[in-house]
């Protein structure tokens, strides 16, 4: 049986998963991260962006963060979301929507103090879609 | 009848009052299934967010974040988590006595203590009593958002940063069950190991990303204000769930004050029928 690890994901409004997991590979700040177990101690933040997770059984989860913290212990993986939302609850026509909506507004001249509020956006809803793509490709959906 | 005219207005006033507290007892009712739901849907992320902190404080960090460090004691602070109403039985009592213990022990050997009162009824207290009140927050409301709590966690915060304060301590209600609060004195900063696996023999650190300094702060502010929210979150749980015990044993002591008055009003009412027969029965005597 492949090494596993014990991993949490929890979100300021629920506790999204909790369980044994092979593999998992997140959106860290700085890059894609993949973490599997007996990795070594890790503190990161995370961007908007898909948590995929191969459990235990070989079964796939995609997950959809909003930003957070990631820490990594060897036996251990944690991950603190702002928010997190699975794939299959994900919304994809209101992300559709806000992405085109966030494109146009940057497109259009502003300030940048708009600007950044609207990066943030959209990044989330870029990151939504990632989510659902990778979702379907991997579940073969 | 004139007979007990007192002892039945005594009985309508604490219908009156029983009335009043049974209602309050059912609002409490549906208000704590709510405060209950709102503590658990946060509790996963409270206590993640702990245990890394825990693992953190274990940890050998590269940087010497003021928050890992302990400091000799010269002052403590501490963010009291009360209700902003009353008749909520001994909640707040219990939660200000134990504050007050503390504070004595810590005063007897010179240290000072500094309080952030949440809630007017700590504010009150704490400030009529004559302690440091440093910063206060009122009316949080049934559904508090860290929002609102975030200015008075700052100041505290911020005394720690200056080196005000060298412990900062958070006190709330933990809730235990429907019945049972217990009073909660959780050390904030600076943060606690944990015992367990981290805690290794050999000295072992984090990788960052991207660096160790803008990661902590961020982590560490997260953290303080996710054990702030919690607490408020479940000693407003405790304060539904204390006020309806509260309010069941007064319906329940009024309805036997009723009892007692009623039994006391039948027996003068009966006294003054059995009277006036006996009047009746010696007149008629007397006329034959």
């Amino acid at each position: 049986m492949a090494m596993t690890v014990h991993c949490d994901i929890v979100s300021a409004e629920e506790k999204i998963f909790s369980g044994l997991v092979e593999l998992l590979v997140c959106t860290g700040e700085v890059g894609e991260l993949g973490i599997k177990p007996g990795h070594a101690p890790l503190l990161t933040r995370l961007s908007p962006g898909p948590v995929h997770l191969v459990k235990q059984n070989g079964s796939r989860e995609f997950i959809y963060v909003d930003g957070g913290y990631l820490e990594v212990q060897p036996h251990l993986v944690t991950v603190l979301a702002d928010t997190a939302v699975r794939a299959a609850d994900i919304d994809e026509a209101a992300a559709t929507k806000a992405k085109v909506a966030a494109e146009k507004q940057i497109a259009d001249k502003m300030a940048s103090k708009e600007f950044a509020e609207v990066a943030v956006q959209l990044s989330k809803a870029i990151g939504k879609l990632r989510t659902i793509r990778e979702a379907r490709k991997a579940l073969g959906k | 009848m004139a007979v007990g005219k007192e002892i039945r207005t005594q009985i309508n006033s604490i219908k009156n009052t029983q009335k009043i507290t049974s209602a309050m007892q059912l609002v409490a009712a549906s208000k704590m299934r709510k405060a209950q739901d709102r503590m658990l849907v946060s509790q996963p992320y409270a206590q993640k967010a702990r245990a890394v902190i825990g693992h953190l404080a274990n940890a050998n960090t590269e940087i010497k974040h003021p928050y890992l460090q302990e400091r000799e004691i010269k002052k403590v602070g501490y963010i009291v988590v009360s209700t902003d109403r009353g008749l909520c039985g001994g909640l707040n009592a219990n939660l200000f006595k134990a504050v007050a213990k503390d504070a004595a022990e810590l005063e007897a050997k010179g240290i000072e203590v500094a309080v952030c009162a949440v809630g007017s009824k700590g504010t009150g207290f704490f400030k009529g009593r004559g302690f440091n009140v440093v910063a206060s927050i009122t009316n949080v409301g049934e559904k508090p958002s860290i929002a609102d709590l975030i200015g008075g966690v700052k100041v505290m915060i911020d005394h720690f940063e200056s080196g005000e304060i060298d412990q900062l301590y958070v006190v709330y209600n933990q809730f235990v069950n429907t019945m049972v609060q217990k009073p909660t004195i959780d050390q904030l900063l600076p943060l606690k190991a944990e015992d367990g696996d981290t805690h290794r023999a050999y000295a072992w650190d984090y990788l960052y990303e991207p660096d160790a300094e803008s990661l902590l702060n961020g982590l560490l502010t997260r953290y303080i204000e996710s054990q702030v929210y919690q607490s408020v979150v479940e000693n407003g749980a405790c304060e539904q769930s204390s006020r309806m015990m509260a309010m069941k044993a007064a319906t329940d002591n009024a309805g036997d004050m009723i009892d007692s008055l009623n039994l006391e009003y039948n027996k003068a009412r009966q006294a003054a029928i059995t009277q006036e027969i006996s009047e009746i029965v010696g007149g008629a005597a007397a006329v034959q």
